[in-house]
């Protein structure tokens, strides 16, 4: 990258502790502060987030002067595979149903995997499993999943 | 010693023994060796997914289960360390380093013989430890003020950062950055909701296990899919499961001091398995007549670290059960997990639920028995295990963490959270960020803000009170200590060499 980045793992860190030191400090004043012998709600948070901003000011500053490895490669495609499809199940749990979500979980997030294949064997095992999972959660362990959601009137 | 220890470890072999809690304590272990194998499944996850199925039991099965599947996965973790030189859990990573070239000789059985037989007497030792310790700590915890135990919760705020890798700014950043997410939700003081974003499900704050499922299951998942390796399976038979008179002499030693050093690491709020195998590895390559033959298969490589893994992992066990407060991410769940079932964990636990307390310290015992009894037969079972590809594996854990996350409350919203979480736990581990002392921040921000206010009320506002009281300071100073050590020049290369051996 530039040639002010010299330690962009440092670098990078610090700017997260900074942002988010900020922001929680900046939330922080609408809670009362009161005083050391009375702890208003903002007097610890306040604390805290002004820590993480030094700290995050020292690894910025680390990150300028030190040299340091680069950040590799960023995983994207399992990174949002896994993540969207297990929003995915949440969302569709309640609606269509643990049987429909399960199968989107498993089926979506396979691919995540550079040796997935799309064999008839895989959807056997995915099959299997949500025969597993009704089995031993819904009707052995009794969790209120439903197992057909509101969309067919489950 | 008195003999009211007996009559309590006596009520404690009663408690573990009646068949419920057998059964509960093999199926703990059993779970904890298979995910002590299967790379890429550590306690914490697995622990996280499984709290919600323990809401149904008795409270001392369900604490015998999970921690079963805690020191389970320490024997586990060691048989992939020997058989495939890939350690399953962190703490048998210097296994491999000798375990693997002994399997490579066609030593396999031995390795794998000496290392559940150097756990198993750790594990012995340390039960009997945990025993004899923990009720003279309770004694002094019961005269703990909110100033001692806010000193104590710094200390072991400052002892994890130890055993953090990379720089202590990140490793204190990562602390500074829990301790602010357990503050999210209501203030027990005022009653205001904070950073709940005036979301509902956010004003009782964010659920722990969600984070450690997230942080631990999710994004371990997504680290793996971008490094998947082959997997090859060094020995397809494992033969030559006896130890001779030779090999008996050349492990007492080194699996003592391991003993020694794994329970003593392990007491220390922040230390446990992984930081006590290193440990005794490198003491052990000082001290053995046989260094030459350290990383070339020498036998005392593998018992040395295994006794130490097993031995520092039951000790962490003797602060959760005496004082309530947790030295590493399992036991953070473990006191979810008795919140959950009613119980407030500290030192009033020994005397209000004695059956409870010495059941699940004998439940230890009874599971490092099944463990030794059930490994060597079940070895061919493990083998296969190992053998799972990754990419069939992974929908399976993330199903799991899914439906585990969903029951905790009922509500989407906290698999929505620990999605959120897997992907922070996936940038974690790119840019170096260790997760362990953030999720011990999380556990300890609230308790901390609460004990420092009152620490602060009573002395009307004079933080001196930390230092004016003896044990509190003497907590404190202790933590000044380990800081100014980790900072030393020297040390401080020292460290970074001893996690580098970690990659």
């Amino acid at each position: 990258m530039s040639s002010v980045i010299k330690g962009p793992k440092d670098f990078w860190k610090g700017v997260a502790y900074l942002s988010f030191g900020a922001i929680a400090y900046w939330i922080a004043r609408d809670y009362s502060f009161g005083s050391a012998s009375r702890m208003g709600a903002g007097y610890f948070p306040t604390m805290l987030s002004g820590l993480l901003m030094l700290l995050g000011l020292l690894a910025v500053l680390r990150g300028v002067t030190r040299p340091g490895v680069p950040l590799g490669a960023f995983a994207w495609k399992p990174a949002l595979v896994i993540t969207a499809s297990t929003l995915a199940f949440g969302v569709l749990l309640t609606r269509a149903g643990l049987i429909v979500a399960l199968l989107v979980l498993i089926m979506g997030s396979a691919p995540a995997s550079s040796r997935f294949r799309f064999e008839w064997q895989v959807v056997f095992m995915a099959l299997g499993l949500i025969v597993f999972c009704v089995l031993v959660f819904v009707t052995g362990l009794g969790l209120p999943m439903p197992l057909l959601g509101s969309w067919f009137g489950g | 010693m008195d003999a009211n220890l007996f009559a309590n470890l006596w009520l404690g072999l009663q408690t573990a023994g009646s068949f419920i809690n057998l059964f509960y304590c093999l199926t703990g272990v059993i779970l904890g060796t298979a995910i002590g194998v299967l790379p890429g499944l550590g306690p914490v996850a697995t622990i996280a997914m499984l709290l919600p199925i323990t809401f149904g039991l008795p409270p001392v099965s369900s604490l015998i289960m999970l921690a079963g599947i805690f020191y389970g996965a320490q024997y586990g973790g060691s048989t992939t360390a020997i058989l495939i030189n890939l350690p399953g859990e962190s703490s048998s990573v210097v296994t491999a380093l000798d375990g693997h070239e002994m399997a490579k000789n066609g030593r396999a059985g031995k390795a794998l013989v000496t290392a559940a037989l150097a756990s198993f007497f750790a594990g012995t030792v340390t039960t009997i430890m945990i025993a004899l310790f923990s009720p003279p700590l309770a004694e002094i915890a019961l005269k703990f003020g909110s100033a001692e135990y806010f000193s104590l919760m710094v200390l072991g705020l400052v002892a994890s950062m130890a055993l953090a890798r990379g720089s202590l700014i990140h490793a204190l950043g990562m602390i500074v950055l829990g301790l602010l997410l357990g503050i999210v939700g209501t203030d027990v003081n005022s009653g205001v909701a904070r950073y709940s974003f005036d979301i509902p499900e956010l004003i009782d704050g964010i659920n722990f296990v969600v984070v450690a499922m997230g942080v631990f299951g999710l994004g371990e998942i997504i680290s793996n899919l971008q490094n998947e390796t082959e997997r090859s399976l060094l020995v397809k038979k494992v033969t030559g499961l006896m130890l001779n008179k030779e090999d008996f002499k050349a492990i007492a030693a080194p699996v003592l001091r391991g003993t020694m050093l794994g329970s003593i690491l392990g007491i220390l709020p922040g230390g446990g398995a992984m930081l006590s195998s290193f440990a005794a590895y490198a003491l052990e390559k000082k001290v053995s007549k046989n260094s030459a033959n350290f990383g070339k298969g020498a036998i005392e490589g593998v018992a040395a670290p295994e006794a130490a893994n097993n031995a520092g992992a039951q000790a962490s066990f003797i602060p959760m059960l005496t004082l309530g407060i947790p030295s590493n991410p399992v036991m953070a769940l473990m006191i979810g997990a008795m919140i959950i079932q009613g119980i407030q964990p500290g030192p009033s636990v020994m005397v209000e639920q004695p059956a409870l307390f010495w059941g699940l310290v004998a439940s230890m015992w009874i599971g490092n028995v099944m463990l030794v009894i059930l490994n060597l037969p079940l070895i061919g079972l493990w083998v296969k295990m190992i053998s799972v590809p990754y990419h069939l594996l992974f929908p399976v854990i993330l199903v799991f963490c899914c439906i585990g996350a969903f029951s905790l409350a009922n509500t989407s919203f906290d698999v929505y959270f620990m999605a959120l979480f897997g992907l922070a736990g996936y940038l974690f581990r790119k840019l170096e960020c260790e997760p362990a002392p953030m999720l011990l921040g999380f556990i300890l921000g609230p308790m901390m803000e609460e004990f420092l206010r009152r620490a602060l009320l009573l002395s009307k506002g004079n933080p001196m009170v930390l230092i004016a009281r003896p044990i509190s300071a003497t907590m404190l100073t202790l933590a000044a200590l380990i800081m100014v050590t980790l900072m030393l020049p020297a040390l401080r290369k020292k460290r970074e060499e001893v996690f580098v051996e970690d990659d």
